[in-house]
């Protein structure tokens, strides 16, 4: 299969991902998916979650945050407010997050107008050590 | 001449004013170049994000969403950004001019005009003259993201909960280091471009549904918006102080050459009194 997916990934800070790849999986609204070449066009928002690319047979795999994927004609485009790359996570501090994170839920009720913002941040925490744990395969 | 000695402190004041406007001028110039290089960056992103839109909301139904619904009253929101910090030339004189302008010629077609300011400089000012709803200061320190994006939330809470009707915002765009543009944009309703359909052939898969993915993307759009127009401003602030501290500096340095001059010429009249006052002495001795 010669044909690759152009993917362009911008975040409000910089253009952090401009490539030709074979395959990309991401975290949609509906749950993962996963886009070859070839794929009609399509348009989804994402969740807090991971990003998977594959180029020349090798895996990369990004924790992004927020945003949006477009399919059209082997150009994908996502727009997330963030995105680390996993060898770029700081491992230590996606960890204290974490700890912080859950420290913060356990004494709020899910009534409560914080709950959303502690509970997200750990989704993002989790994503980011899940993903760093990734770098090292 | 009795003034000599004060002409030396005007000369020395002057020299310590020009230390520190050049000084400014470095700073401003390294932090300029960390705006611009911001500005730039979020250049793609809300490009991107404005073409989905466009493509989404062409698609749709005019009043598909809240936020692009035109409505009956015209209550209007004015939001100013100017900077915290002055020092900049006419940057913030300027633009609460410009507002000024904007709040009297287009008071009529309104039926009730507030503001919202962000940076101190625009709040002084425009405080005293008109209502200011709510002030933000101090958001440029610490400029990301995120605090624009509390800014945009706000703006579309006060529009969702039928505060104001329209929002518009006035800010400092960045053109070049000598030059800023005042722009002025409507941020609520969000107004959908007319444009025909002609290339929007491409049938598309929308996951979760249209409606969704529009409901999403519009605050987005807003926040973006409002990202752009702080960074903007912040980078046009650096400019302009840039400009008017190497200004100040070229003046200063202008004024001491004056003023050594004027030193000069009255030390050489002093001497040539003295000289006149010894030669005089001399002779009268002499004769």
């Amino acid at each position: 299969m010669a044909e690759k997916l152009k993917v362009e990934l911008v975040t409000p800070y910089k253009k952090v991902l401009s490539e030709e790849v074979d395959e990309i999986t991401a975290n949609g609204a509906l749950g993962e998916f996963g886009v070859l070449p070839g794929h009609a066009p399509f348009l989804t928002s994402l969740k807090i979650g991971e990003l998977t690319y594959k180029k020349d047979g090798a895996l990369y795999h990004m924790a992004v945050n927020w945003g949006y994927f477009e399919v059209e004609n082997d150009t994908v485009t996502v727009l997330v407010e963030t995105a680390e790359k996993a060898d770029e996570i700081d491992l230590e501090r996606a960890k204290a997050a974490l700890g912080r994170a859950e420290a913060e839920l356990k004494g709020l009720t899910p009534e409560d107008k914080n709950f959303r913002i502690y509970e997200a941040a750990l989704e993002r925490a989790l994503i980011r050590v899940q993903v760093a744990g990734k770098a090292k395969l | 001449m009795a003034n000599l000695k004060s002409i030396k402190k005007r000369i020395v004041s002057v020299k310590n004013t020009r230390q520190i406007t050049k000084a400014m001028k470095m700073v401003s110039a390294a932090k300029l170049r960390r705006a611009q290089e911001n500005v730039v960056a979020a250049r793609p992103y809300a490009g991107k994000l404005a073409e989905v839109l466009e493509r989404l909301a062409a698609s749709q139904e005019a009043d598909a969403n809240p936020l692009m619904v035109q409505r009956e009253s015209r209550r209007a929101l004015l939001v100013v950004v100017t900077s915290d910090r002055g020092l900049c030339g006419g940057f913030n004189a300027n633009l609460s001019k410009a507002a000024e302008r904007f709040i009297r010629e287009r008071k009529g077609e309104f039926s009730e005009l507030s503001l919202m300011t962000i940076g101190r400089k625009g709040y002084e000012f425009l405080r005293s003259r008109h209502t200011v709803r709510k002030h933000h200061g101090n958001i440029f320190s610490t400029l990301s993201y995120q605090t624009a994006a509390l800014v945009a939330q706000e703006l579309i809470e006060g529009y969702l909960a039928e505060e104001y009707d329209e929002v518009y915002v006035i800010y400092n765009a960045f053109k070049s280091v000598m030059t800023q543009d005042i722009t002025l944009e409507q941020l609520l309703p969000i107004a959908p471009k007319d444009q025909d359909n002609e290339e929007q052939g491409v049938e598309y898969i929308y996951e979760p549904s249209k409606a969704a993915l529009l409901d999403e993307l519009l605050p987005k759009h807003i926040e973006v918006q409002v990202f752009k127009a702080l960074l903007e401003s912040v980078a046009s602030e650096h400019g302009a102080r840039m400009t008017a501290m190497d200004a100040a500096s070229k003046n200063a340095t202008e004024m001491i050459g004056k003023l050594t001059l004027i030193y000069n010429r009255a030390r050489q009249a002093a001497i040539t009194t003295e000289l006149m006052e010894i030669i005089s002495g001399a002779e009268s001795i002499k004769g």
